[in-house]
C-alpha cells in the first residue's frame, strides 16, 4: 500500500525552500493566498493517490499543531 | 392561455362521496406530480385499481424540473410514453463555463453510443405532466382501473392495522375513503407526511435563487451557459439553459437575507435580465419566482401501509437535475413490489426493501448536490479561495476541469447493499453487476430495454435454457452477434444468464445454467426467502 512519504525526499532541500519562499516575495497576502490553493490543487492531482492525499492532509492539521496557538 | 394555466382534471363528484361507509380502495396516491402520475400509470398498467387524488385541477404552475436523465426516460418508455415525451423535449451536449467576465472552457458531453435515450432531455415539467396525464386516460380509456381526481385534497391521514382511513376535502365538502396502501407524493409541503408527525431532517440552504424562463426572439446556441461570479451578477452564480418551444430557464443566485417580493417585482428582473443578456436581446418573461431549498429527508420511506415517494420522502437542491428524476426512480422500484404483495405472491416485507434501496438512493442524491451547492455557493473564504482557485486553473489545466461541479449529471443509483441482490458471479463486466439498471445495448433493428418486460425475467445470452422450466420468463439472444450487448453482458465470457427485476434491474448473474441457483435468487429477489442474520 503507498504511504505518504515522511523521509526527505527533496534533493537540495533549501533550495527548494528558497524557490517557495521567492514565489510569494512581495506579493499580497490574497495573491499568496490564491497561488497556494493552485498550488495544493496541482501537486494534489500529479499525486493522485487518494489514500497519500488523506494521510497528507491528516498530517497537516494534526491537533499536535494547530491546537498550538490556543495552548499558550 | 398557457396550458399549466388550463384545468386538466376539474373536480367531479365521484360515487364514494355518497357512499354510506368509506369506500376501500387498493391503491390510493397522493399527489398528481412526475412521481404520482408515474406511480398511478404503472399500477394501472398492471391492472391495480388506483386512486390518484390531487388537490389542484392542472398540471403544476410554471417550469419547475427541466432536465431528464436516460434512467428516467427509459422509466417512462416502460410506462409507454417515453417517445412523446422525448420528441417534445431538446436533447444538448454542448456547453460553456464562464468566471468573472471571461469564458474559461467550453464541453461537449459526448455520450456513450449504443443507447435508445440520450443521457437526458431538457422539457418543462407543466408539459411532462400534460404527457403523463394523456397517458394516464388513455389506459383509463383501454379500461384500465385508475381514477384521476381533481380537487381532493387529503386533510387527515389514519392508519390503521389492515387499511389508512384518508379524509378528502372537495368543493363539494369532505369524504372518508380507506386505502390498502397509500402512496404519498404530494411533494415537499407533504401533507401525508406532517399528519403522521415524521421529520424531515436535513440541512436548509440560506441562498436565496431567482429563476424565470424567458422567450428569446435572439436565436442563442442550444447550449448550457454556467456563470460563476459574473460582472452581472458580482459573487454570485447564474444559469442558461434552453427549454423547448424558445424558451430559456434562468437561474441567477441572490444570496441570502433578500427582499422575495421586491426580488419579484417584473421591473427589477427585467432589468438584471438585461445586464445579463445584452441590451439587443428581445425577450419576454413567461414566470418569475425566488426560491430557498434544502436537502432533507425522512428516516424511512416506509411507514407501515403509506409508502413516501419523491419529495415527499426527500428534497435535493435543484444541482444535478435530481429532484423528479429521483421520484420517477421511486416509483419505478415501489410499484412491482406492491403488485407482488397486493397479489399474495411475496410478503409485504418485499416493501421494506423499497425502504432498504431507495433511501441510499435518496442520500446518494443530496449528497451529490450538496457539493455542487458547495461548489457554488462557498460558505467560507477558504472555501471560496479554492474553488476560484479551481475556476482559475481549468481555464488553461485540464486537470482541474474535472473538479468545476455546477451540478453533476443524474446517474441511477445501483443497489449494492440491498437484502434482493445475490452475491455476484466473478468474471463479467461491472456496470451489470446486481443491483445495476439493466444497462440498454442495440440489438438488431431496436434496442434491448425494449425487449425487456417488467415481470421477473432472466436474459439469456450465450447460453441455452430449456424454457419448459417453471420460473422467470426467458429471453433468449445469442452471443457474438451484438457488440455492444457483448460488451456491456459478457465481457470476455462465452455466455451469461442475467436475473431481472421487473425494474429491470439485475438481482443476480451467472455463467452457467443451475436451475436451484436461478430458482434461489429468485425467492431472494422477492423476499420470499430471507437469509438468517
Amino acid at each position: 500500500m503507498t504511504r505518504l512519504r515522511t523521509e526527505p525526499n527533496i534533493p537540495d532541500g533549501d533550495g527548494f525552500y528558497q524557490e517557495l519562499l521567492e514565489l510569494h516575495h512581495g506579493r499580497s497576502k490574497e495573491e499568496s493566498d490564491a497561488i497556494n490553493a493552485r498550488l495544493i490543487l496541482l501537486l494534489a492531482n500529479h499525486i493522485g493517490d487518494r489514500e497519500v492525499l488523506r494521510e497528507a492532509m491528516r498530517t497537516a492539521a494534526d491537533s499536535a499543531w494547530t491546537n498550538k496557538g490556543e495552548d499558550r | 392561455m398557457r396550458s399549466f394555466e388550463t384545468p386538466l382534471y376539474p373536480y367531479e363528484r365521484s360515487p364514494d362521496q355518497d357512499a354510506p361507509a368509506p369506500a376501500r380502495h387498493p391503491v390510493v396516491v397522493v399527489g398528481a406530480g412526475p412521481a404520482g402520475l408515474a406511480a398511478a400509470i404503472d399500477l394501472a398498467r398492471r391492472d391495480i385499481p388506483v386512486v390518484l387524488l390531487d388537490e389542484n385541477d392542472r398540471v403544476s404552475y410554471g417550469s419547475r424540473a427541466i432536465c431528464f436523465a436516460k434512467r428516467a426516460l427509459e422509466i417512462l418508455d416502460r410506462l409507454g410514453c417515453g417517445d412523446e415525451i422525448v420528441d417534445h423535449g431538446v436533447t444538448w451536449s454542448r456547453g460553456k463555463v464562464f468566471f468573472r467576465d471571461r469564458r474559461i472552457y467550453e464541453f461537449d458531453l459526448l455520450a456513450e453510443e449504443g443507447h435508445r435515450r440520450p443521457a437526458f432531455i431538457n422539457l418543462q415539467q407543466y408539459r411532462l405532466e400534460e404527457l403523463l396525464v394523456r397517458r394516464l386516460r388513455d389506459l383509463q380509456s383501454a379500461g384500465r382501473p385508475v381514477e384521476l381526481r381533481g380537487g381532493s385534497r387529503v386533510t387527515k391521514v389514519e392508519p390503521a392495522a389492515a387499511d389508512v382511513l384518508l379524509t378528502v376535502e372537495t368543493p363539494e365538502g369532505p369524504y372518508r375513503l380507506e386505502a390498502e396502501w397509500v402512496v404519498a407524493c404530494d411533494g415537499a409541503g407533504s401533507t401525508v407526511r406532517r399528519e403522521l408527525g415524521l421529520e424531515f431532517a436535513g440541512r436548509v440552504f440560506e441562498d436565496n435563487f431567482l429563476i424565470a424562463d424567458v422567450t428569446m426572439k435572439a436565436d442563442f446556441p442550444k447550449e448550457r451557459w454556467f456563470w460563476f461570479d459574473p460582472p452581472f451578477n458580482r459573487g454570485q452564480s447564474a444559469l442558461l439553459h434552453k427549454q423547448p418551444e424558445g424558451l430559456w430557464r434562468i437561474d441567477l443566485q441572490l444570496g441570502p437575507g433578500v427582499d422575495r417580493e421586491e426580488e419579484q417585482r417584473p421591473e427589477n428582473v427585467v432589468s438584471r435580465l438585461r445586464q445579463m443578456l445584452g441590451d439587443d436581446v428581445e425577450f419576454e418573461t413567461e414566470w418569475i419566482s425566488v426560491y430557498t431549498f434544502q436537502c432533507a429527508r425522512i428516516d424511512r420511506f416506509r411507514h407501515g401501509r403509506v409508502l413516501f415517494a419523491g419529495d415527499a420522502a426527500h428534497q435535493v437542491s435543484p444541482f444535478g437535475a435530481r429532484g423528479a428524476n429521483s421520484g420517477i426512480q421511486d416509483v419505478d422500484n415501489l410499484v412491482w413490489k406492491l403488485e407482488r404483495v397486493l397479489h399474495g405472491r411475496s410478503p409485504d416485507s418485499l416493501l421494506d426493501s423499497y425502504d432498504a434501496e431507495r433511501v441510499p438512493a435518496a442520500d446518494e442524491n443530496i449528497l451529490n448536490s450538496t457539493r455542487s451547492t458547495d461548489f457554488i455557493t462557498p460558505k467560507s473564504a477558504t472555501s471560496r479561495l479554492f474553488r476560484d482557485a479551481v475556476l482559475d486553473l481549468a481555464e488553461t489545466q485540464p486537470m482541474a476541469r474535472p473538479l468545476v461541479n455546477s451540478g453533476r449529471l443524474s446517474l441511477p443509483h445501483v443497489y449494492l447493499g440491498s437484502p434482493l441482490q445475490s452475491p455476484d458471479t466473478t468474471g463479467l463486466p461491472a456496470r451489470t453487476r446486481p443491483g445495476s439498471p439493466a444497462v440498454d445495448a442495440p440489438i438488431g433493428d431496436g434496442w434491448l430495454l425494449a425487449r425487456l418486460g417488467d415481470r421477473f425475467q432472466l436474459l439469456a445470452l450465450g447460453i441455452d435454457v430449456p424454457d419448459d422450466e417453471p420460473g422467470p420468463e426467458i429471453i433468449s439472444l445469442p452471443a457474438g452477434r451484438h457488440p455492444l450487448l457483448d460488451e456491456r453482458y459478457l465481457g470476455n465470457a462465452p455466455g451469461a444468464l442475467y436475473l431481472l427485476r421487473p425494474d429491470q434491474h439485475v438481482a443476480a448473474r451467472f455463467t452457467d445454467y443451475d436451475p436451484g441457483r436461478i430458482a434461489a435468487a429468485l425467492r431472494r429477489a422477492s423476499a420470499q426467502e430471507t437469509d438468517d442474520p
